[in-house]
This record gives C-alpha cells, structure tokens and sequence, in this order.
C-alpha cells in the first residue's frame, strides 16, 4: 500500500468517569444498556461477533475485534463508503476510570469529497447538517 | 467503479430526485403517494427517481400491503461528510448519554 492509501485520520474522546470499569463495561457491551446511549443493536461481547447498531436514519455495520473485560473493546464501523474502527479504552484511576474513544479510519480523500461537495451545494449542505445535528 | 461520491453526487443532482430526498430526510418514512402529492410531478415519475435513489443506497424501501414505503439512508452521505468533526461531536454527545445512564444503573 502507498502512503497515502494508509494515511488516516481519527477522533478521539477521552473522559475521567466517577465509576469502576466493571460498571462502565457493562454500559459499554449490554444491549439494552448500549440502547440507552448509542443506538439500537444486536452485539454480544463475543470477537469476530457481526452486528448493527441501527437508528432511525439508517444503520452502522460491525464485527467485534477485540474484548479483552473491563480493558479494552474494539470493533469495525461501517457506513456507506466509510470504514473504521472504534476502540475503547478504560483505565482505572482513584476516581473512577479514565475512558478513551478512538474512532480510526478516515481517509484524507473522504475529507476532500466533503470539501468539494461543500463548495458545490451550500444550501444542500447546509440542511444535511442541520439534520445529522439532530441526529445527534 | 465509480468511486462512491461520484455516484451520490450524480444522484442528487436532478432538483426533484433531491427534494425527494430531503423530504425524506425531514420528515421520515414516506409512501409513495404522499411523495407524490407534494412532488408536483406524476406518481411514475417520483417512483423512478426513487429507484435511482434506491440504486444509489439513500433510500430503503418497505413493503406493506399494496403500500410501498421510503426511507432516507443518511449514512449513504457517509463519504461526503467530514466525518472527523462529525464524529468528534456525535461521540462527546454519546459520552453524555453514558454518564447519564451510568449514573441511573444499580451498582
């Protein structure tokens, strides 16, 4: 692969938590919980597990990669055209758990297609936004 | 191949097909009649571009009894949106969410 086919850019949230990572973990891998504050879904902490997370205006694919309990969970996040991975991260600390979110896999050219596409239908964009801000 | 963008790009181009689907995108799930009725062209026209819309994977459709129901697929967008930032922001929006459960759960 070339360098730019494997240049990628990703998102990271990370938060100082006032619980124990066994309590955030089960947030982070029991259905009904996930529902609560990501979307609807069928996972199971199992690796190589296939699920969706679904919401109203569509859903996400993805295949669990990695489980490693109260430490480490990881897996594939497919959208139309997007590939990446989301990794989470829980570390404890004497207040509770440090939680990571890395989000990795966007390419530099799906940032140039936004640019492009930006700077062709402003208006069109402008509502699209509008509407993934709800989402939101 | 067309690369994705290409193809949405070429999809949303036409003003109806796009009023099509931001309608969907604004209010939900639609039936092709009242598609049709604010469209302000024939029933077989609005079917056909929701088929192209179809093709190009924005839009779901679902059968129900003689009733053929549309869906808008937002993350078709996907590969037009800079999904660094949105990302950045839906995921600091999810942490909310789980410290709010997370404060609701039993021990």
């Amino acid at each position: 692969m070339t360098d730019t086919a494997t240049e990628t850019r990703s998102v990271v949230v990370e938060r100082e938590i006032a619980f124990p990572p066994e309590k955030i973990w089960r947030a982070l891998t029991q259905p009904h919980l996930i529902e609560e504050w990501l979307m609807k879904n069928d996972f199971r902490p199992v690796l190589g597990h296939r699920f969706n997370l679904r919401a109203d205006w569509g859903a996400v694919d993805c295949q669990v990669q990695e489980v490693e309990p109260n430490k480490t969970l990881s897996y594939s996040w497919a959208a139309y055209g997007l590939e990446s991975v989301v990794t989470w991260t829980l570390t404890p600390t004497s207040k509770g758990t440090r939680l990571r979110m890395e989000q990795s896999g966007f390419r530099p050219d799906q940032q140039q297609a936004y640019r492009g596409a930006k700077g062709g239908w402003p208006q069109f964009f402008a509502k699209l936004e509008q509407v993934v801000a709800r989402i939101e | 191949m067309q690369p994705p963008h290409d193809i949405l790009f070429k999809t949303l181009g036409d003003p109806t097909r796009r009023a099509i689907f931001e309608r969907l995108c604004r209010e939900g799930e639609q039936t092709v009649g009242a598609l049709t009725a604010d469209a302000g062209v024939s029933q077989p026209a609005v079917s056909k571009h929701l088929g192209v819309l179809k093709q190009a994977g924005l839009v779901r459709d679902r059968h129900e009894g003689r009733q053929t129901h549309y869906r808008a697929r937002l993350g078709a967008l996907a590969p037009l949106i800079d999904w660094t930032s949105q990302m950045a922001g839906f995921w600091q929006s999810r942490f909310d969410h789980l410290e709010d459960l997370l404060k609701r759960m039993d021990q």
